[in-house]
């Protein structure tokens, strides 16, 4: 019988002992805490080497999504703003860089840094006057944001109209391009993490908590979220200007629907609120996809399922089990 | 302007609706005091929290928070001003701990400005206002999920919150609903000390056994209109307000 026995849950004795202060207190407390740290890191800077040229413009890609899927996460589980508008952050990162390159014939590096830092500006702008919103409502009007953009490319026949512009300028080669989106793939996460246990980052989950009692306190509610949605444009655009000089190709498919959707489900899959689960599960997602890309239109099928068994099954998500495993362990006690 | 006087409250109005929540009313709050709110049920006691600290705009009236119009600014604002509220329904911040819940309020532009800028450990402060707001009892208490604490200490929390803030003024929406009266007992000196430290008080309250042993000034309230203000005794001694508690005698 299910009713007459539980599962108990109980922290590891070497998580209580590597708590705080402590972890400096033994090797092993401190082997405890940096294991996970450096298996993902290593991991992913020596992943590169085990690849072939197709899979490694794979993992180029994965990196963007993992961007995404990062400031996705970032927003709606600590800030309270489900954004989709990732496919705002990556049409405007890539649009600017694209067009720096394009037509002032600035090298990719400088284009892309300049393009992350004004694409998150004016991204930030676009959705300034929807923060008032919160939840679904702030969800739709997000995801509206792209599809205008697209609509007036189209009408305006600006920036290359429908058909794109071609001919950007690569990165110098495959090595540069994997390692720049991987490095900055760790940054982002470690700083993301960082800021949500700072102060900032506090008052940012006491405004997604109750953002009445915020305001009592005398914080000015808006100003912390303009913040928060620059640090995620950041993010994301730099991802979307990395992506026009990873294709060479500027065109509205920038502004595709995948780039709202995908991280979301790569943020279910990885575990919602882990920072590093959403990450690691566009990690995961990008390669499925390529591998089921043979079974031509089930493809959609077969990866919806994945993910209906993913809500079904495991809705804490891939990171939140695992870390649960790691630091406590669990038996069935009877009642 | 008398400077005994912190908040004066003039003919302030609002309706919502077709109902009319807060009918012109008037009060003055005298510095050091503890001014007690009382009404039945819907009787706009809340709402005029609320049209003091900014959260509802008036449709008529002013406010004026040390001779200084407040009425129609946004709330953050009036609580930098020193004007801070606890809410009825009790609002922490479920996920994170405690005292990081009074984190917030040590961040904002007031306490950085009195307190000097970023010297002094936060966490510290924020454990030290805990400590002295009842959660000396059990040190772990601090600590724990705020989304897991029992109603007692969620109420000190929220009152710790405006503490945090190091407020002139704080509107206590309702402190007592909910507690058991062993914890209404440990409370009242606690509002005592505050009131020591130079707090001035506004307390909304259903219990009036309680909030008579605190209050010098209470103001009685029915249908968002002022019907009575005075000594406590003076107060429930008004027919006005028997009325509105136990309801009209037909019988002459």
């Amino acid at each position: 019988m299910s009713t007459d026995r539980r599962k108990k849950r109980l922290d590891r004795k070497l998580k209580a002992q590597s708590d705080g202060l402590y972890a400096l207190s033994s090797w092993t407390a401190m082997g405890y805490l940096m294991f996970p740290r450096a298996l993902l890191i290593f991991g992913l800077l020596l992943l590169p080497l085990f690849l072939d040229m197709y899979w490694q413009r794979v993992l180029c890609s994965a990196g963007v999504y993992a961007l995404l899927a990062l400031s996705f996460d970032f927003l709606a589980e600590y800030v309270g703003l489900v954004c989709l508008g990732g496919a705002l952050f990556i049409g405007v990162g890539g649009y600017i860089s694209g067009t720096l390159n394009m037509y002032l014939g600035w090298p990719p590096l400088f284009c892309i840094a300049t393009a992350t830092v004004t694409g998150a500006i004016i991204s930030t702008l676009i959705l300034l006057p929807s923060l008032r919103l919160r939840g679904i409502y702030f969800a739709i009007i997000s995801f509206m944001f792209p599809m205008f953009a697209v609509y007036i490319i189209i009408a305006l026949n600006v920036l290359g109209g429908t058909e794109g512009v071609s001919g950007l300028e690569t990165l110098q080669n495959i090595w540069v391009e994997q390692y720049l989106i991987l490095g900055i793939v760790l940054v982002s996460l470690f700083a993301i993490r960082r800021l949500v246990n700072e102060d900032t980052g506090l008052i940012l989950r006491a405004i997604k908590d109750n953002d009445q009692a915020v305001k009592a306190s005398g914080i000015s509610i808006t100003a912390y979220k303009i913040k928060a949605l620059l640090i995620a444009s950041l993010i994301g655009c730099f991802a979307g200007a990395y992506m026009s000089h990873l294709y060479g190709w500027l065109g509205i498919s920038l502004f595709s629907m995948d780039f709202s959707i995908l991280p979301i489900a790569a943020a279910v899959m990885g575990g919602m609120g882990s920072l590093t689960g959403p990450a690691l599960g566009a990690f995961i997602l990008t390669p499925l996809s390529e591998t089921l890309r043979g079974f031509g239109q089930l493809r959609v099928v077969l990866y919806s399922l994945i993910l209906i068994a993913f809500i079904i099954y495991k809705p804490e998500g891939i990171m939140n089990y695992i870390g649960r495993k790691y630091h406590q362990f669990e038996h069935w006690e009877k009642f | 302007m008398n400077d005994k006087e912190l908040l004066k409250v003039e003919n302030i109005s609002k309706s919502f609706g077709g109902v009319q929540a807060v009918v012109n009313v008037s009060f003055i709050l005298k510095k050091g005091g503890i001014l007690g709110i009382i009404g039945p049920n819907g009787s706009g006691k809340t709402t005029i929290a609320n049209l003091i600290t900014g959260f509802v705009r008036p449709n008529r009236g002013k406010v004026i928070f040390k001779g200084r119009v407040i009425t129609g600014a946004p709330p953050h604002k009036i609580a930098n001003l020193g004007l801070a509220r606890t809410f009825q329904v009790m609002r922490p911040y479920h996920s994170l701990s405690a005292y990081k819940n009074l984190i917030v309020p040590l961040n904002s532009p007031r306490v950085r400005q009195t307190r000097g800028g970023k010297l002094g450990d936060n966490d510290a402060v924020a454990i030290d206002i805990l400590e002295e707001i009842g959660f000396e009892r059990d040190a772990r208490v601090p600590y724990k999920i705020a989304g897991s604490l029992p109603l007692g200490y969620l109420k000190r929390l929220e009152l710790g919150r405006c503490f945090a803030l190091n407020p002139e003024v704080i509107i206590c929406d309702e402190i007592f609903s909910g507690l058991s009266m062993s914890e209404i007992t440990s409370m009242i000196p606690l509002l005592e000390k505050i009131q020591m430290d130079g707090v001035t008080l506004i307390m909304i309250e259903h219990r009036l056994r309680e909030l008579f042993r605190l209050t010098d000034t209470v103001i009685a309230m029915n249908f968002g209109q002022k019907i009575a203000e005075g000594s406590p005794e003076e107060v429930i001694e008004k027919e006005e307000v028997k009325e509105a508690y136990l309801g009209s005698s037909r019988s002459k």
